[in-house]
């Protein structure tokens, strides 16, 4: 039997701490906990510092929902923290989470899971100091081509990303990446259309949110993410409905095959040849007003206060 | 999944409604002004986000330390204020700045040389305001200003705003360079450009920490003059010198040709708010109407409680202990630049806020930021100084705000970024910089 669930349950929104997303954090926790409170939630919002074990061991929520990108927010490492503390929380638990958070490490995942990803390299910096930095990307050019995608394994929101077109470009981009990651993730830069598939469980089963469609005049970096206008967004994706199914398939695919729970966002390139390819999985989505999951929300019909109230309680009844 | 669909499918399958069109979330995005076009979300200021956690050594910021300040007084002042002219100190006032005050300014002023009448006087919502009312009246779009090499951000935001085009001259430890800015003036005009004016911080300049020397301050109002280009100077930290007394202002040695900033933000405190304009007669008539036109009126709370503090309380011993202050706070940073960062090269400030730092070769200021934040530490970009992209091997470093203890650490966790970075960069012989990046810089409350 679920425990019964309180008529207006207390919320602890997590959100700031100390990545390099936490404004972002800041952000979507705020945009999380008015919607919230609109749908009758009783929420407050912490920051992640020395306070916060203390107000949550003396407050004892019913439910903590940590809307932090980066680091401790989505390593799991804060994760453990609110199972030692026995608090329950929204989204995927610690373990599921760590996987989720290396990208590489997600990638291979998912491939068992006979799910498509561009081929890649992970490269910590410390190879680079004890096999010299010229053969590796020389090595690295031949094997997977251009253009190239060089990536942080770890953080979110474009930070350190870099589009390499041609190989002299590649050092100055592995400079950038590891100014935010001592390990690099490369990888083949897929064409195509660039779509965002948010996923949802509802009644304990997770269901695909409409594709988001990413249309930039660039890359699809900080700027083009926040700065409204930038970035066309299309959602539903202008995808054939066949293509819209491939889509959502992978998505549910790589949260069922990652342990993830509650929320997720899987972001994809489809090819010219229909083909979706699995780049990333977010176990903390961005809930900014600019961000994919409430888009995509929105385009699925759904009032983000009622959906959000139904994650809460949905993650209420699970234990 | 199958690798069978063809492109085709993309178009030809049946399409989900309201799929035509995209929305860039934001319904009035055909409607701004052009010169909304540069405004960019950059990452360097999402990072700055972290920059106000304890955790982390800030020294990028330009928050005056208030901790000297008397504050029990302060809250008593303020009281009566209300208490014995509330009428006026809530009330709208006039668009120049409340007469005493404006008489009090000119006792400020003359610290520094000035001579100068009250209706010579306006009073602006931080000099900032200033700066941006100036701008206004002088800058069609396209005309050039020029600026010092390096620059202050917050008025190359100003000029960008107004699409100036801002053409920097160079500056050494004596500030601006009268030669180079000769060359400056002759080959702008040369190529036909109008050049609006001179924009220059003569005394511990934000950023470079340099002064502009008495030798040299007549010989650039002459240069100047003989260019026909108007002085703008802007001087928010000319009562902050760490030895000896203040020197004159460009102002005190030509009033027609210059246009005067003042400000209580360094020398008392920003919250309220208050700095001031000296301008020739006629360019003080426009400002007053510009400034009526974009706030009525400055805060007639603000001025009354500064105005009283200037009367009722030792404000030149106050400067003094800030002077005293702060030179400590820069010694500390420059013995921990000498300890921990032998391959850098800095300015040593004789007064202010910063000093200016060029890092080892090939290291690139804003790529090596997220490395900083998270060694916690935090420092400005040279990039932000400049108006097209130069800057990147500089950093400014402040020592305003943060405890010598907290700024020997920051430098220390700085030294140990520039290490990190250096050897990357020997690694893959480049620095990683995006060229040509806009103004990046926290905003004022991030110290």
């Amino acid at each position: 039997m679920p425990p019964a669930l309180p008529v207006s349950p207390r919320v602890v929104v997590l959100a700031g701490g100390l990545s390099h997303e936490r404004d972002v954090s800041i952000r979507s926790g705020r945009r999380v906990a008015d919607a919230l409170r609109t749908a009758g939630v009783d929420v407050t919002v912490h920051d992640v510092d020395a306070d916060l074990v203390p107000a949550l061991s003396e407050t004892r929520p019913d439910l903590v929902w940590p809307l932090l990108h980066g680091a401790s927010g989505e390593d799991g490492s804060v994760r453990d923290v609110l199972e030692l503390l026995t608090l329950r929380s929204v989204g995927t638990g610690p373990r599921a989470s760590r996987i989720a958070w290396s990208k590489p490490i997600a990638k291979t995942s998912v491939t068992r899971a006979g799910l498509a990803t561009p081929e890649f390299v992970t490269l910590p910096q410390s190879l680079f100091r004890e096999l010299g930095a010229n053969r590796i990307l020389d090595a690295v050019v031949d094997k997977l081509g251009l253009p190239l995608v060089v990536k942080p394994s770890r953080g979110g929101s474009a930070l350190g990303v870099t589009l390499v077109h041609a190989a002299e470009d590649l050092p100055r981009a592995m400079v950038a990446c590891f100014a935010y990651s001592d390990t690099a993730l490369i990888e083949r830069a897929v064409q195509g259309t660039e779509v965002a598939v948010s996923v949802v469980e509802l009644d304990g089963r997770p269901v695909a949110l409409p594709a988001v469609e990413v249309v930039t005049d660039g890359p699809y970096d900080y700027d083009a993410r926040y700065n409204p206008g930038r970035t066309e967004y299309f959602s539903p994706a202008r995808l054939s409905t066949e293509l819209a199914s491939r889509a959502a398939d992978v998505a549910v695919a790589a949260h069922q095959a990652l342990g993830l729970r509650h929320l997720s966002r899987t972001d994809l390139i489809i090819d010219d040849d229909g083909r979706p390819w699995f780049l990333e999985v977010n176990v903390a989505p961005g809930m900014t007003e600019t961000s994919l999951f409430p888009q995509a929300a929105e385009a699925g019909g759904h009032d983000l206060p009622t959906l959000y109230r139904t994650i809460v309680e949905g993650a209420l009844a699970q234990d | 999944m199958t690798a069978e669909s063809r492109p085709d499918e993309l178009t030809s399958g049946p399409l989900p409604t309201s799929a035509a069109s995209g929305t860039r979330l934001d319904r009035w995005i055909g409607s701004y002004a052009d010169r909304t076009h540069g405004m960019r979300a950059s990452e360097i200021r999402a990072l700055f986000a972290v920059a106000n956690r304890p955790e982390v050594v800030s020294l990028a910021g330009g928050m005056p330390c208030l901790d000297v300040l008397p504050m029990d007084v302060l809250s008593e002042l303020t009281q009566r204020v209300v208490a014995t002219r509330g009428a006026v100190a809530l009330q709208y006032g006039s668009g120049q700045g409340d007469e005493g005050l404006r008489e009090q300014i000119l006792e400020v002023m003359r610290l520094e040389g000035i001579q100068a009448h009250p209706d010579d006087v306006v009073v602006t919502t931080g000099s900032q305001q200033a700066l941006d009312l100036v701008t206004r009246l002088f800058i069609n779009p396209g005309d050039v200003v020029v600026a010092e090499a390096p620059s202050y951000v917050g008025a190359l935001g100003v000029f960008r705003a107004y699409q100036a085009d801002v053409v920097h001259t160079p500056l050494d430890a004596d500030g601006l360079i009268p030669e180079a800015l000769e060359a400056t003036l002759a080959d702008l005009a040369r190529q036909g450009r109008r050049v609006k004016f001179l924009y220059t911080v003569p005394n511990f300049h934000n950023p470079a920490g340099v002064t502009l020397s008495l030798e040299r301050r007549p010989r650039i109002l002459e240069i100047c003059a003989r260019y026909d280009v108007l002085v703008l100077e802007d001087n928010p930290y000319g009562l902050l010198g760490f030895e000896g007394d203040p020197l004159p202002a460009m102002r005190s040695m030509d009033d027609e040709g210059v246009i005067y900033l003042g400000s209580f933000s360094k020398t008392f405190a920003p919250g309220y708010r208050v700095g001031w304009a000296v301008a020739p007669h006629a360019i003080r008539e426009k400002l007053v109407l510009a400034s009526e036109s974009a706030i009525l009126c400055p805060s007639n709370a603000s001025q009354l409680a500064i105005s009283a503090y200037l009367s009722t309380f030792d404000w030149r011993g106050q400067i003094k202990q800030f002077r005293e202050l702060y030179r400590e706070r820069r010694d500390a940073m420059i013995g921990a630049l000498s300890e921990h960062l032998p391959d850098a090269t800095w300015t040593v400030p004789d007064g202010g806020f910063y000093t200016w730092v060029k890092l080892p070769d090939g290291l690139d200021a804003k790529a090596m930021l997220p490395r900083a934040v998270t060694a916690r530490v935090a420092y400005v970009p040279g990039t932000a100084f400049y108006f097209n992209g130069q800057g990147t091997d500089h950093v400014r470093l402040s020592f305003c705000y943060p405890t010598p203890e907290r700024i020997r650490e920051g430098v220390r966790r700085l030294a140990g970024v520039v290490q990190g970075e250096s050897e990357l960069v020997s690694l893959f012989g480049t620095g990683g910089g995006v060229p040509g990046d806009s103004v990046q810089a926290p905003g004022p409350d991030l110290a």
